[in-house]
């Protein structure tokens, strides 16, 4: 892709990372959202596959960039994927801790309208002990806040200033859990459905070729170096 | 759907019944697709006539009898029943029935019967989206006493009509004070057995679906706390409630589980 086009790309990319939550903030207002029985059994789920398929698709970058180098200047956009993927996750949190755990969102708010800030942090107050009850039992909630904490931890060193601080090995190093956020997040999955519901096969397979995509250009690349030696020492 | 002559009943709890809407589109009826949503949409494709139950194993005689001479069978009264689910969610539903033990009396079974059986329909060319990986057809089960207690509904209706086929149509089971997979529907036939009959989720996964699965919220499912449920009602926010032992049904269903260790038969 031509560099003049960058810019452009770059707003388009931000726009269609955005749509789902548009589509979702849509469904709300037009009262679609209210018709589901549960609503915040679809926000979870909605937010959740969000997360997933996005830290997917920023995996994707680096095979695809070994394909073409027309294809290098994805990375552009390796940053902007991976905090939009945060982001659904933070929802995806957000929608477990206000809208699932039983917080009473009405008195919270009907507290701040009154002026009293005070009771946002009553009414976490009396469900904390469930949510950490959930944390101490649920192996699946365990592994899905697992990825949630290294996905903060990648965006907290996500900007510039931070690599150019932390130092480009480091930063690296810390940046490889991403591998484990996004295994983290399948097993996430699997283990949330039903015995014999096999819905996150699909994104599975998906992070498995992304994955088998890296040991395969790690494997050529070795096999390469080693030629490269053997006919230096020749 | 078409009407159902029903009459009141005292079985009707008073808690904010679940909208119809809510109720007939949120079901687990795996046949029809594993998400609650699909058996909305799925399930149209299921002949509710002409239908028939068996009613067979330890018997005085086998018989095959009409969904619509069951109907007509016993006056179809109108209960309010709180319905909870093992996922933690719950509802209110009036449900339009009879009691199951009229059935039963019917069908005479023999002195060693001990258990009932409840098989649904099963039917790839009714049920494109029959999931595979489950051992269909669905079946559920109940003690003699649990299946002859004055609460456990043969179900007809909801709301007044003819169940929806996402609901169970034509014919189901209610067991308001167990989880409410052990509510089996589209039932085509009841066995009456003397051992504990092998029921579908319990086969699948013993640990998170007991034979029993009364409603407990001292007993924990593995992956969350049956201490709470969220009720689907009217509000656009399910409320989250504390879950009642028994499902608030203790009263009528407690004495006959004395002596037994509830968190070992869960």
């Amino acid at each position: 892709m031509p560099t003049r086009f960058l810019p452009y790309a770059k707003v388009l990319v931000h726009l269609l990372c955005l749509v789902p939550l548009f589509v979702l903030l849509q469904r709300y207002r037009s009262g679609a959202l209210a018709l589901d029985a549960d609503p915040v059994s679809t926000i979870t789920h909605f937010t959740g596959n969000w997360a997933l398929w996005l830290l997917l698709v920023s995996l994707a970058v680096t095979p695809l960039r070994r394909v073409s180098p027309q294809l290098s200047n994805l990375i552009r956009f390796r940053r902007m994927l991976g905090l939009y993927a945060f982001l659904y996750a933070t929802l995806h949190l957000a929608t477990y801790v206000f809208l699932f755990s039983g917080y009473d969102v009405q008195a919270a708010m009907d507290g701040l309208r009154a002026g009293h800030p005070g009771v946002v942090w009553e009414n976490f107050k009396l469900i904390w002990p469930t949510m950490l009850g959930d944390v101490q039992k649920r192996p699946f909630i365990q592994v899905g806040l697992f990825s949630w904490v290294i996905l903060l931890l990648l965006a907290l060193t996500s900007p510039t200033f931070v690599l150019r601080a932390m130092g480009g090995k480091n930063w690296q190093r810390l940046h490889y859990w991403v591998y484990a956020a996004a295994v983290a997040a399948c097993v996430h999955f699997w283990w949330l459905v039903k015995a014999g519901v096999r819905t996150p096969w699909k994104d599975t397979a998906v992070l498995a070729v992304l994955l088998g995509a890296r040991v395969a250009w790690k494997a050529l690349d070795n096999r390469r170096k080693a030629g490269l030696v053997a006919s230096r020492a020749a | 759907g078409e009407k159902l002559n029903s009459v009141a009943s005292k079985y009707t709890v008073s808690d904010t019944q679940t909208t119809f809407q809510k109720a007939t589109n949120w079901n687990n009826f795996y046949e029809f697709g594993t998400d609650k949503t699909d058996p909305a949409h799925n399930a149209h494709t299921l002949h509710t006539r002409p239908w028939t139950v068996e009613l067979s194993g330890l018997v005085k005689k086998k018989q095959t009898v009409g969904v619509d001479d069951l109907l007509k069978y016993r006056p179809i009264e109108s209960r309010v029943y709180r319905h909870r689910c093992v996922e933690a969610w719950s509802m209110v539903i009036p449900w339009d029935g009879y009691s199951l033990s009229e059935l039963i009396n019917f069908a005479e079974p023999l002195p060693s019967a001990k258990y009932v059986q409840f098989i649904s329909k099963v039917d790839r060319s009714q049920m494109p989206e029959l999931p595979s990986g489950y051992d269909w057809p669905y079946s559920e089960g109940l003690r003699m006493d649990e299946a002859m207690n004055p609460l456990t509904l043969l179900t007809f209706g909801c709301y007044g009509e003819v169940l929806p086929n996402q609901n169970g149509a034509p014919v189901r089971v209610v067991i308001p004070w167990k989880y409410g997979f052990k509510s089996a529907k589209s039932i085509v036939k009841i066995v009456f057995t003397d051992k504990q009959p092998k029921t579908l989720w319990n086969e699948i996964n013993s640990s998170e679906y007991g034979f029993y699965s009364n409603v407990n919220p001292q007993v924990d499912h593995p992956r969350w706390s049956q201490g709470h449920e969220r009720r689907i009602d009217t509000g656009f926010l399910p409320r989250t409630i504390p879950t009642q032992m028994f499902n608030g049904y203790a009263d009528q269903v407690a004495s006959m589980y004395t002596g037994m260790d509830l968190k070992k038969n869960y």
